[in-house]
Formats: C-alpha cells, sequence, structure tokens
C-alpha cells in the first residue's frame, strides 16, 4: 500500500469530524506540510483496512485536543515497523484482536460500518469494552512507543512526543538540571 | 601493541570465564602479574560507538542484557510449583558485563556487614552467617578498584561510612534537583544525606572524558567513556600487556576436569557454535551469580555427580535478590530528572538492622529518576491514572518532568530453598538446559522493605512532594544483583570457596563474583564484587609464583 504522508493524514482524519478533530487536522496538516509532497510512505506490513482501524485507536489513546497525539506522531507507522521487524510474533495477536475488536463494534453500534466511522464518544464505548484485554495492553504499549521511543522506529515524528513532555534529546547538558537545583543559586547560604 | 591470541590448544596460565565486572579486573591483574590469560565471554565486543540512546533498544528489548529468547529462564517461587518462562533475573551479557549498563552506583559494604551473624544471632527460616573476613581485609582492594576504575565520590560525607585509607580519587557529581530537595529535607529531619558514590567520572581521568550528564546511564552503555566499566578502564590494561586475549562470542557449556581432580580447560561454543576446548593451567569464573553456579551444574563428572565443587550441595543455594521498592512525588516545578546520572544523593541511616523494629534487615534510600519517556508513561504513573485517552496523556505529559523517586536498596537473607537450578525440560538456543530460579523473599525482608516504604513517603513529603505513590511490597521484580549461590567461608561442607574464591574441592578453580556474598547488604554489590576479585587476584597471582596451585 501507497500514500503520501499528507493523504494518509488527512485520510485517517478526515472521517469523524468534530471539533477536536478539527484541531487535530490542524495540527496534522501543519505536521503534514513539513514534510516535502514526495515522502511516500509505505507500509511493511499492515494492509490498509488494519492501519485505519489502529489509527482510530491510537487517535483515542493518545488523542490530539491538546496538541500532537499518536497521529500527528504516526504511531500507526511505529507499529506497522515493530510488526514487520522486531515485533514480528505479535502478528497473530493483532490480527485475532483486531477480529475480535471488529466484532464488538457491530455488537455496540451495528448501524455503523467500521471503527473509523464511529463518532469520538462510540470509539471510548469501543475501547471500554476491551480496555482491560491483553490485545488493548499491547495495542497501547505499542501506541505510547509510537508516541514517545526513537523517531528512527517509525513514530515520535517530528520529536513530537518528546516535545510534549518537555524531554530534550541532547548529549551534553550543563548544571542547573532544574528548577530546584538552579533555585539553589539564588539561595542565602 | 600486537594483542595476544593463544592457539586453543595451547595451555595459558588461567583461563578466566566472564569479562565483567570481576573478570574484567582479574584479567587485568594476571596479565600485568606476568600470566597468560584467555578470557571467555559468551557476549559480543562492543564499544561506544556502537551504543546509543535508543530506549526502545535498551530498556524495552535486551540490547545488552542476556535475552530470553535465546536464553530462557523459568521461575517458580517454590519447589513444588511448576516454573514458568519469566525473565526473573537480568545480566550483562558483553565485555564488560553489567558495568557497561548498570547505574553506577558504587557503595562499599559497611564493616558490620560482614558479621551480621554474631550481631544478630539466627534468624529463623534463613542462613545467615558470618562472612570469612572482615571489612579491614577488604579496604586495600576498595581502595584500588575506585583508583584503577575511577569513582566519584566525598570521602567522610557518609557518617556511617566504614574508615577509608584514601579518599575517591574525583569529586562527586553535581547535585541535581532530586538530590538538593532530599538532602535539605532529610537534614531537617536530622538524617545524613550524602553525594552518591559513583563509576561515573565528574573530571577527566586516566585518558577518559568527564560525564557529560546525558542522563542515559541506567541500561545504557556510555558513549562518553565517562562511565568506569571495565570495558574502558582496566580490560584495555590487560591487553595492552600483550599477554591477555579477550575472546567475545564464547559461550562456555563445560569446564573439564581430569582424573586427579584437576581443571584442565573448559569447553565452549564459538560464534559459529562450533566447540572448542580451550586449555589452561587453572581456571577462574567470573560468570556471575546465576550463570557460575549454572556452569557448575552443568559440569558433571564421576568425581562431581552433583556439580562441579559441589561437595557441600551449596553450589545454586541462597540466591540471594535485588530487594528494595520505588516510591514517587509530583514536584510543582520541573526538576528534569531525566539529566545527568541517576542519583546524586542518598541515606544510609537506616542500613544497620536493628532489632526494636522486630525484623532483621534495613537498607539505604537514594534521590533518583531512572525513567526514560516511553516507559515513564506506561510504568512510572500513580496508580489509578487513565490508561488512554487525554486524562493519560495529561498525566504523562505533566509528570514527566516534575516527578522524583526515592528507591530503597534493602537486605535478602540468604534461604536455602531460593536457588538456581538446571530445568529439566526447557532448553536454550545451544540445547543447554535452562536456568532455573526458585525464589520467594524472607518475611522479613518483606518487613524491612514495608518499613522503609515508610520512610521514603516521610521524606517525599518532607521534600515538597504534591502527590507520592509508591510500589507495592510484595511485588518480586526482576533480579539484576545476583548474589550468594557459591557462598564463602571457612568450613567446605557449609560453603562452596574460601574467602579468596578457591575452590574448596579443586585446588585450581577459583569462582570469583557475586555468587561468593554471604550476605547482601544493602544491595549495591559491584564494589565489593570488584574488591574481592582484586584481592582474589592477588592470591591467585601469589599461589602460582609459589608452585601451589
Amino acid at each position: 500500500m501507497l500514500l503520501t504522508r499528507r493523504e494518509w493524514l488527512l485520510g485517517s482524519l478526515g472521517l469523524a469530524i468534530t471539533p477536536h478533530v478539527v484541531l487535530a487536522a490542524q495540527n496534522a496538516m501543519r505536521d503534514a506540510q513539513a514534510v516535502s509532497d514526495g515522502d511516500v510512505v509505505a507500509f511493511e506490513y499492515l494492509d490498509t483496512g488494519a492501519a485505519l482501524v489502529l489509527s482510530a485507536l491510537a487517535a483515542e489513546i493518545i488523542p490530539s485536543d491538546d496538541g500532537p497525539g499518536a497521529t500527528e506522531a504516526g504511531a500507526v507507522y511505529f507499529i506497522d515497523h515493530a510488526l514487520a521487524t522486531f515485533d514480528r510474533e505479535k502478528r497473530d495477536q493483532y490480527k485475532e484482536g483486531l477480529r475480535q475488536v471488529e466484532a464488538l463494534r457491530s455488537k455496540l453500534f451495528p448501524a455503523s460500518a467500521s471503527i473509523e466511522s464511529l463518532t469520538r464518544q462510540q470509539r471510548w464505548e469501543l475501547i471500554r469494552g476491551f480496555e482491560n484485554s491483553a490485545f488493548f495492553e499491547i495495542v497501547r504499549t505499542h501506541v505510547v512507543l509510537g508516541f514517545l521511543a526513537n523517531p528512527e522506529y517509525g513514530g515520535n515524528r517530528g520529536k513530537a512526543g518528546w516535545k510534549y513532555i518537555d524531554f530534550d534529546d541532547q548529549m551534553v547538558f550543563e548544571p542547573p538540571f532544574g528548577y530546584y537545583d538552579a533555585d539553589r543559586k539564588n539561595e542565602a547560604k | 601493541m600486537t594483542k595476544a591470541a593463544f592457539r586453543p590448544s595451547e595451555e595459558v596460565d588461567f583461563l578466566v570465564i566472564g569479562a565483567g565486572a570481576s573478570g574484567g579486573v582479574i584479567a587485568k591483574e594476571l596479565a600485568s602479574a606476568g600470566f597468560r590469560v584467555v578470557v571467555l565471554e559468551q557476549g559480543p565486543y562492543l564499544s561506544e560507538s556502537d551504543y546509543s540512546h535508543d530506549e526502545l533498544k535498551y530498556t524495552i528489548m535486551p540490547g545488552l542484557t542476556n535475552d530470553p529468547t535465546v536464553q530462557p529462564i523459568t521461575y517458580r517461587k517454590a519447589e513444588q510449583e511448576p516454573a514458568k518462562l519469566k525473565k526473573a533475573i537480568e545480566y550483562g551479557r558483553q565485555v564488560g558485563g553489567g558495568s557497561v549498563h548498570f547505574t553506577a552506583n558504587y557503595w562499599r559494604f559497611h564493616e558490620s556487614d560482614f558479621h551480621e551473624h554474631s550481631l544478630y544471632g539466627d534468624v529463623a527460616g534463613a542462613s545467615l552467617a558470618d562472612w570469612p573476613i572482615n571489612y579491614q581485609d577488604l579496604e586495600p582492594f576498595y581502595t584500588k578498584a575506585e583508583c584503577e576504575l575511577g569513582i566519584s565520590g566525598l570521602a567522610g560525607a557518609n557518617p556511617f561510612e566504614a574508615p577509608r585509607s584514601k579518599p575517591y580519587p574525583l569529586p562527586p557529581m553535581p547535585v541535581k534537583s532530586s538530590g538538593l530537595l532530599f538532602e535539605r529535607a532529610t537534614r531537617k529531619m536530622g538524617l545524613h544525606p550524602f553525594p552518591a558514590p559513583l563509576a561515573i567520572l565528574s573530571q577527566p581521568y586516566r585518558g577518559r572524558a568527564a560525564c557529560v550528564h546525558c542522563g542515559f546511564c541506567e541500561s545504557f552503555g556510555c558513549e562518553m567513556q565517562a562511565k568506569s566499566s571495565t570495558l574502558v578502564s582496566v580490560i584495555p590494561v590487560a591487553e595492552e600487556t600483550g599477554r591477555c586475549e579477550i575472546r567475545p562470542n564464547s559461550y562456555v557449556r563445560n569446564i573439564e576436569i581430569n582424573a586427579h581432580g584437576r581443571i584442565t580447560g573448559a569447553v565452549y561454543f564459538d560464534q559459529s557454535r562450533k566447540e572448542v576446548l580451550q586449555r589452561a593451567k587453572a581456571l577462574v569464573l567470573c560468570a556471575n551469580g546465576v550463570e557460575s553456579a549454572k556452569l557448575l551444574l552443568l559440569s558433571k563428572s564421576s568425581q562431581f555427580p552433583n556439580g562441579l565443587a559441589n561437595s557441600s550441595g551449596l553450589v545454586g543455594k541462597h540466591l540471594m535478590w535485588d530487594l528494595g521498592l520505588l516510591a514517587e512525588g509530583l514536584f510543582e516545578y520541573p526538576a528534569n530528572e531525566y539529566k545527568s546520572v541517576q542519583v546524586t544523593r542518598l541515606i544510609h541511616d537506616f542500613y544497620e538492622s536493628d532489632p526494636k523494629r522486630g525484623f532483621y534487615g534495613g537498607g539505604a534510600i537514594d534521590a533518583r529518576f531512572d525513567f526514560y519517556p516511553a516507559g515513564f508513561a506506561l510504568g512510572g504513573l500513580p496508580p489509578g491514572t487513565p490508561k488512554w485517552g487525554l486524562e493519560f496523556k495529561k498525566t504523562f505529559g505533566h509528570y514527566f518532568t516534575r516527578t522524583i523517586s526515592l528507591l530503597s536498596h534493602t537486605t535478602s537473607l540468604a534461604v536455602e530453598s531460593n536457588t538456581v537450578t538446571l530445568d529439566s525440560e526447557v532448553k536454550d538456543a545451544w540445547g543447554l538446559p535452562a536456568v532455573r530460579i526458585t525464589y520467594s523473599p524472607h518475611p522479613d525482608d518483606l518487613a524491612a522493605q514495608a518499613w522503609m516504604m515508610q520512610r521514603q513517603h516521610e521524606i517525599l513529603e518532607a521534600m515538597g512532594a504534591k502527590k507520592v505513590w509508591g510500589d507495592p511490597v510484595d511485588s518480586v521484580g526482576t533480579s539484576r544483583h545476583l548474589m550468594g549461590t557459591c557462598r564463602m567461608g571457612k568450613n567446605p561442607a557449609k560453603s562452596v570457596v574460601n574467602s579468596y574464591g578457591r575452590s574448596h574441592d579443586v585446588a585450581n578453580l577459583f569462582i570469583v563474583d557475586g555468587s561468593n556474598f554471604v550476605t547482601s547488604a544493602r544491595q549495591q554489590p559491584t564494589a565489593t564484587i570488584q574488591a574481592l576479585a582484586y584481592r582474589a587476584a592477588e592470591n591467585m597471582a601469589r599461589l602460582a609464583k609459589a608452585g601451589e596451585l
């Protein structure tokens, strides 16, 4: 499957329009515009259907309401890369897990066509229906890694996750390192 | 310099198994004394350029440690239970061993640590015993280790410290926010905080650069050579002699013994999994507190049907655990604890056991932060934090720079039923039996942890934490301090080696690593492992020169 990064971002965001998503989409647009038009992203392992579902879940695990979240960080690319390389043995758990989540979706929302098309409230209800499962913990772990692990694994694009938590990935620091040890300099001895 | 390279058929003077904290020291000492030494290391030979700040690779995947997918480990709480796959123990698996990726805490034992049985008597359900040496026997070797490896610290700052003949060769590292708040609070409480002694260079030393405070110490190899691993300190000196060959990717499966009860060498798998016999006049096993016991148990013979050097039946028994719990606090302003070394201040006020508390044991508490970004979001948040959604995101976003932890380092009693044995079913990728760990903490160990956790909470509150949370007391995590499985002693019926690591059963076999420990002290075993290694190596050289090996 080949998509430009911009198409992918917009495609995965344009399905459930709420004010939050508009904000996220604006963030995503900004992020996507930072990537050159020639940046074609190929998934290594995931098919389109699975990638869309996982993007939708990732967008609720680390949402974009208050700034870049899993979507802008490209967490789904991390999941794809993980399943193509070092976490290959989790493929079956993903296949089975996604099958069960689909079944849960059609049980909870029989009128819906897909997970991507659910409203946010519906997605939250869906996640609450399997948040204590082993599969959810795997996806959650991957999404967090896709937000906060090193960008070379495909996620944490533009260091979005590190910026969000104020982690500065420099090699060299000098004291003072934080508020309290800086404060000591002004302390009356 | 031409690096030494020996043919396996050549009988070298000493064959050392394991190039870690202990093996690196022993190789350097023996090669410097004029002996021909081969060191077999199961892991690779890496250097600074191989390392990186990759949290996923080094903390979530086994970047520098044993990989359970090729070397499975099984675990059970007690002998009656079936053992299940679990990475219950972890060790550094490369040239330099655990000294490459450790946090670099470098504490000497207290004088009392060597004779706690005399002080407190028997503890029901445990094998509390005195060491066959006292602090004064080891002091010169602690000093030598601190000097040769490069340790930063402030002599005399810890009023509970045992007497030392020399100050630390390097001043302490700059204090961080955690250390500063901890120092102020504990002083007010009448306690005695002091700068953490660390195997990290606060200034350039012996051709190595000083720490640049990147913050990636625990679980990582240092890209600056500032962490004082054996890889960057003594192993290069050993190789400079031209008499020491470090042979990586060499996984020993059997120690060979002849009809006269003498070691003749060891058989190992080379990188292509071909079996090779390296011959030697004497053998020093420095593979760590689990792997050394495993190898002895694997090396069965008609003379030693229960494992080499195991006439006492104690090889693999008395495994002691890496005990201690984390308490965390949220502070108002960013402390940015992810920068620089993990620990800058600690206390030893509660170190000694006190019968008035109603249990054996005690511990130290240090102020630290040893989380990296993803690990913090996944495992560092208070209980009850949502696992997903905006509240989850906001919590890890706000807490990451504002969280400070206090870690306790507590006693682990030697219990005979806590063991390293060979799994009867599970095999590793080379076809060798997997290590099987059987371990449950002694009730006094849990009592000590719970008591210390109360102190941790009090200190965090005194430091001004807005919110405090901590590990549950009954959690048995992964042990990285591997101690006790070949304990030292004077009586061959009650110990495996003498105080120099020499086997009571086999004259030319030495076992020198954490397995020799009789008690756990308050964790942080590396300084003592290395002091014992210096002392043992000096004795080996003396015996070999006198023709007494």
